[in-house]
């Protein structure tokens, strides 16, 4: 099975023909990501040649959908045309839309959010400012990357693309169902709470690892739902015990304000509602080998 | 980006939002100039990005030039909670008749943007929050709507603001949405607004915060707000090789790639230096993907350059970049500094892993190099370089 991204689905990149689109849309072929075209109206009727592959650029997001039957759409669109882009994509009513782009201001990130709810949420998005979804050996949309581990029982979100992929590794002998980078920004469209509802419902995740950081509540309100919602095993693991207040560290929305935000509220908050919480990346690793090794 | 309070005064004014007349000063011959422009009665206000400065003496009333001169004179150069005052604003004053909270923040929780309004003004929203929440009103702003005068309307009454204010009160309510939005601030507040015994509404102080992101949007703010006083010297050196940089206070220099997992290295480096003399992480160094030797020289530079740092952790998770381009940049880096004629003395531990991991470490071990030493966890790399810390300390 695997949440949000299968050997099933059909894959389009809207900024294909940008540079980061065209390095990743090689990656992603590579890593077997059934990629059926990309969308940048100034080239549209194109053909851009991969390795293995040449893809037909389109108009719109509508016109890829309408002659590719495409479901999923990467975003590489730069910070400045990102808003319309992402826009576009909930205009097409395309299933699940993943923003890679780093640097949105975050008065566009609400705008596009804001306009998926006019639309009835028709559209998944993931990210902003995320590494994207990867389901070993079956898709992988985004730029995590594909080596590092193949299929198993563990379902990941994570705010940060680099701690995702340390875990990964961490745990390559065990294997993932689905890795889901939901982004580091302080306004972000799916959230650890809409992936841990998917993975207690996906049959192929055994167990998940949560991965947090400092800034917003986030993951006291995942925890919370945690309590009341998930009979799966939880592991967790919060970045930013030593980060002061007020400096945003590396992420937008890794920011302490006040008393809002801290790791200790945050790991606190996952605790109580049983989640085993590691002190580090090995340690959480560890800890969910040992769920694991006890299913 | 907070912005201080002058320049929050100045971003209220260009929005039409009424302010008193005022101006800024750097010297206290400066707060004369202005004084005697403003008239006999001034109030003198630090400028600082901390809240709690009248209680350390940073605003004073003057009700001369001389008293504008001597008050400007003792702020000037004050400390207030680690913040050393470099700017005085200078008003003229205003009589008060009633103090209100007024304020629109990002929602993060709920994706939208939220107005925050009360009666009860002057003070600590948070605090009112505690004691009268049924003096606070929370609403949540249809980002696709904004604030039409309808809307504002409805704010001041479900507020609780006098009926004869809500004219003007409308008024200012759209024109800081405005500001809101046509300047990508994620927080304007207002605390206090007041009325006068005149009837009239005035923003007698200005919290801004802007969205760095949308800093390609407003080029000139960039520049009149860019703070260089207020920045770390190594921070504003980071900066300008466009690094990732937070000075911290400790003897670890880190450097990784990716914030989640630079920050994850602090708190290890952090628990590791329990067990060795309490050393601390000395700074948050993101590289980013595709760590160039260039970049990895740079950052070292940087870390280097910190007298407090006593052994550096080059942590890296090889994703998209190879490790052992990552091993060549840290032997690149150490050359290219000995070319700049830097003097690297400090000890160097490098944890290496991901793609392309044993080629990187076979790299680090060749080079043989006397300052490095390559661990194989991170966990276990944290505590070699917070021995070698505590040791140099």
């Amino acid at each position: 099975m695997a949440i949000f991204l299968n050997e099933n689905s059909k894959v389009i990149v809207q900024g294909m023909t940008g540079s980061e689109g065209m390095k990743h849309t090689a990656r992603m072929l590579k890593a077997g990501t059934n990629i059926v075209g990309g969308v940048n109206p100034r080239k549209a009727g194109q053909k851009v040649d991969f390795e293995g592959a040449s893809l037909p650029v389109f108009a719109s997001v509508a016109e890829a959908m309408a002659e590719t039957g495409a479901d999923t759409s990467v975003v590489f669109v730069p910070p400045a045309f990102c808003k319309s882009a992402v826009i576009e994509a909930i205009d097409a009513e395309i299933g699940v839309a993943i923003v890679i782009t780093e640097g949105i201001p975050v008065h566009d990130s609400v705008a596009f959010w804001n306009h998926a709810e006019s639309k009835g949420n028709k559209t998944r998005i993931v990210g902003p400012n995320c590494p994207g979804i990867a389901s070993p050996d079956k898709s992988n949309a985004g730029i995590t990357p594909a080596d590092i581990t193949g299929s198993g029982p563990i379902g990941l979100v994570s705010k940060s693309g680099t701690l995702t992929y340390q875990l990964m590794y961490e745990l390559r002998d065990i294997g993932f169902s689905t890795s889901v980078g939901i982004g580091g920004d302080p306004v972000i469209g799916t959230t650890h709470i809409d992936c841990l509802r998917a993975f207690e419902e996906d049959p192929e995740t055994k167990a998940i690892v949560m991965i947090g950081e400092i800034g917003g509540d986030a993951e006291e309100r995942a925890a919370e739902y945690i309590a009341e919602h998930v009979t799966k095993p939880v592991v967790g693991y919060i970045a930013g015990f030593t980060a002061p207040p007020g400096k945003t560290m590396g992420h937008a929305g890794a920011i302490i304000s006040g008393s809002a935000g801290t790791a200790e509220a945050k790991k606190e908050a996952l605790e109580a509602a049983g989640v085993k919480v590691g002190k580090t990346p090995s340690e959480t690793a560890n800890l969910m080998r040992e769920v694991i090794k006890s299913l | 980006m907070d912005l201080y309070e002058y320049q929050g005064r100045a971003l209220f004014a260009r929005h039409s939002v009424p302010v008193l007349d005022g101006g800024v000063a750097t010297t206290p011959q400066e707060a004369v100039e202005l004084a005697e422009r403003l008239g006999d009665r001034v109030v003198v206000k630090a400028q600082v990005k901390v809240g709690g400065r009248g209680k350390a003496g940073g605003v004073k009333l003057a009700d001369s030039v001389d008293e504008a001169k001597t008050h400007a004179t003792d702020i000037l150069g004050m400390d207030i909670k680690g913040h050393t005052v470099e700017k005085v604003m200078l008003t003229v004053t205003a009589d008060i008749d009633s103090e209100y909270y007024f304020s629109y923040l990002l929602d993060r929780a709920n994706r939208t943007f939220l107005c925050i309004a009360s009666t009860e003004g002057g003070v600590e929203i948070e605090e009112v929050a505690k004691t009268a929440p049924d003096k606070v009103v929370k609403k949540p702003i249809d980002a696709g709507v904004g604030v039409t005068p309808e809307i504002a309307g409805e704010i001041a009454d479900e507020a609780g603001f006098p009926a004869d204010l809500r004219d003007q009160l409308v008024e200012v309510f759209v024109r800081l949405w405005d500001a809101f939005v046509a300047e990508d601030a994620t927080l304007v507040e207002v605390n206090p607004l007041v009325r006068t015994p005149e009837g009239k509404v005035l923003a007698l102080d200005a919290k801004v915060t802007l969205d760095e992101n949308a800093g390609f949007r407003h080029p000139e703010n960039a520049e009149a707000f860019a703070d260089a006083s207020a920045v770390d010297p190594l921070e504003q050196r980071a900066k300008e090789q466009d690094l990732n940089y937070v000075k911290l206070d400790g003897q670890v220099g880190i450097i990784g790639n990716g914030a989640g997992l630079v920050m994850s290295t602090l708190d290890v480096v952090a628990y590791a230096g329990e067990k060795h003399g309490g050393v601390k992480p000395a700074n948050f160094l993101d590289i980013g993907g595709g760590a160039s030797a260039a970049v990895m020289a740079n950052s070292l530079e940087v870390v280097l350059s910190d007298p407090q740092v006593k052994s550096v952790f080059v942590n890296v998770f090889g994703g998209i970049t190879a490790c052992d381009e990552v091993a060549n940049g840290i032997i690149g880096a150490l050359g290219t500094l000995a070319e700049r004629g830097e003097e690297v003395d400090k000890p160097l531990v490098a944890r290496i892993d991901g793609n392309n991991a044993e080629a990187g470490r076979k790299i680090l071990a060749d080079a043989n190099h006397p300052l490095i030493t390559v661990v194989e966890t991170m966990d276990a790399a944290a505590d070699k370089v917070a021995e070698l810390a505590n040791q140099g300390a």
